[in-house]
């Protein structure tokens, strides 16, 4: 028992019941406050393996930019104060067999997975920075043309947020 | 320059040598997460005794002077009554957001709080991407705001939540901006780093000149809208929405937002100190080496607070001499004029750095 597992503990706690609390919820604004301290906390265990970068754009990606823009959009529309209404039986069954199969896909991948048990265990959360995982490394790999390098995907990218901008900018201009 | 450091590596020592290291890792986080909290209510008492002196300075009044000496115990008496004033519950509202709420905004504000940089080697939160986590860090908060204003089950909170929600995410564009126009000419991303090397070669404002000046008013302006304060306090513009989103809230839950609200003002204020003044980096001039040697005399924490405070002096002398935008005037100001001119400002950075054309 170290700092380490109690963190990775208390996370974990965290995680698996905001995420029942995201589906169990009748109220839309719940399930995306929920949903928020899911991604915090997936947030957290990046942090525990000490991929800062990683976290860090956990955070701002989802917690600061996906989880307002829900907000924003349910607050936005007339739908705030909607609350689901009930399934109906087919639906609720056909609903736990899919998650159950999903439930069983994931424990046969964890237990086909040879996970090194003998791995280093850290006593405390430290960067690893030898690993490639500064931010001057992350920026040399982002924008290098060589063998492993990610610049063609990211101009791909850049051109697509380019084309959602013109999009949205043409539905919300004024006629 | 004094090290601090050496006292965390003396009480380690100390811990680990009768504890095993989780224990006393514990004890440590423990400890340092006391001093953010204490240093986090003593900062907000000092910055709101000094906003009312201020203030009533800008407006030729005395400000609060009964109790105490210059009225200095006046807002520990607004504290005390802030902590014993009932907590109402509303009807028809949604009690687990509307609760919760206070607490994000307090939990991003301090989360970002432990980021400054307080002296050499007394960091808290010291990542290698560490600005970047700064600003992820303070993006949790507009959820709060929202959820605040949805919760509270008023029109006048969810107008107040909706413009402020808009506000913070404009703005946040040219603050990311301007951080990247200095992180451009430092080179590294880290806290430490960044004030280290202004340690070394001059402070960034220095070093930087032409482009430094222009990204320093930009994010003086983009910081104080931030803070919802100034000229931009229109999410809780008191003569139009009674109080934006704050209004139902009563007691300590107001308290959080009062406190968050004047701790972002610090903390914008101390990252500007650390990314364009410096940080703990004390004042040298080149050639004065009497003079530098005598400021070096001086702790970084007192540079460090020092300058924080000045620039805490400029936001509010900006907050009390405007009177206040309108949000199409807001945002516009944002789109149209501070993010072209600090994407002009990053490449006029990337230039000066590319030929050598800073000190």
């Amino acid at each position: 028992m170290d700092s380490q597992n109690i963190m990775f503990t208390v996370l974990a706690v965290l995680i698996v019941l905001a995420s029942f609390a995201t589906v169990l919820t009748k109220s839309v604004i719940r399930a995306a406050t929920y949903l928020l301290l899911v991604l915090l906390g997936t947030a957290g265990l990046y942090f525990l393996l000490g991929y800062t970068f990683l976290g860090s754009v956990q955070i701002m990606v989802y917690a600061g930019g996906i989880v307002v823009l829900y907000v924003f959009s349910i607050l936005l529309t007339s739908g705030a104060k909607e609350t689901l209404s009930r399934n109906s039986r087919i639906k609720t069954a056909a609903a736990a067999v899919l998650s159950l199969a999903g439930f069983a896909a994931v424990l046969f991948v964890i237990f086909q997975q040879k996970f090194i048990i003998e791995a280093a265990v850290l006593g405390a959360p430290v960067e690893s920075v030898e690993g490639g995982t500064s931010i001057a490394e992350i920026g040399r790999q982002m924008l290098s043309t060589e063998k492993g390098g990610y610049l063609l995907p990211f101009e791909a990218v850049s051109v697509l947020l380019l084309a959602c901008i013109v999009g949205g900018l043409l539905i919300a201009r004024k006629r | 320059m004094f090290n601090f450091s050496i006292v965390t590596g003396w009480i380690h020592q100390l811990l680990t040598g009768f504890l095993p290291e989780w224990t006393a890792i514990l004890i440590e986080s423990v400890l340092v997460a006391l001093a953010i909290i204490t240093l986090y209510a003593v900062f907000a008492i000092v910055l709101i005794y000094m906003e009312r002196k201020v203030c009533a300075f800008f407006q030729c009044r005395l400000g609060p002077n009964r109790v105490g000496k210059w009225g200095t115990l006046q807002v520990f008496c607004d504290v005390f009554k802030m902590l014993t004033k009932e907590i109402i519950t509303m009807r028809n509202t949604d009690l687990l957001l509307h609760n919760l709420a206070p607490f994000l905004v307090v939990t991003a504000s301090m989360l970002t709080f432990a980021c400054l940089p307080w002296n050499a080697g007394a960091q808290i939160i010291d990542f290698n991407v560490g600005v970047f986590f700064l600003l992820a860090a303070s993006s949790i908060g507009v959820v709060g705001i929202l959820l605040a204003g949805w919760s509270s089950n008023n029109k006048y909170s969810l107008i107040g939540a909706m413009r402020s929600g808009a506000q913070i995410i404009s703005y946040e564009l040219s603050i990311g901006m301007t951080m990247l126009t200095m992180i451009c000419l430092t080179g590294t991303m880290s806290i430490s780093g960044i004030c280290e090397d202004q340690a070394a070669n001059g402070w960034n404002i220095v070093r930087g000149h032409v482009p430094a000046v222009i990204a320093f008013i930009i994010y003086l302006i983009a910081g104080n809208a931030e803070c919802n304060r100034g000229p931009f306090d229109l999410p809780e513009s008191e003569s139009e929405l009674t109080a934006g989103y704050h209004t139902e809230y009563s007691g300590m839950h107001f308290g959080f937002y009062y406190l968050a609200e004047y701790l972002n003002l610090f903390i914008t204020a101390g990252i500007a100190t650390t990314i364009f003044l410096g940080g703990w980096a004390p004042l040298h001039i080149v050639g004065l080496s009497a003079l530098n040697g005598v400021m070096d005399m001086i702790p970084g924490f007192v540079w460090f607070v020092g300058k924080t405070f000045f620039v805490v002096f400029l936001l509010m002398w900006l907050r009390w001499t405007f009177p206040r935008l309108r949000i199409d005037q807001i945002l516009s100001l944002e789109w149209k004029y501070l993010v072209p001119i600090s994407m002009v400002n990053l490449v006029l950075m990337a230039l000066c750095v590319a030929f050598g054309l800073h000190f």
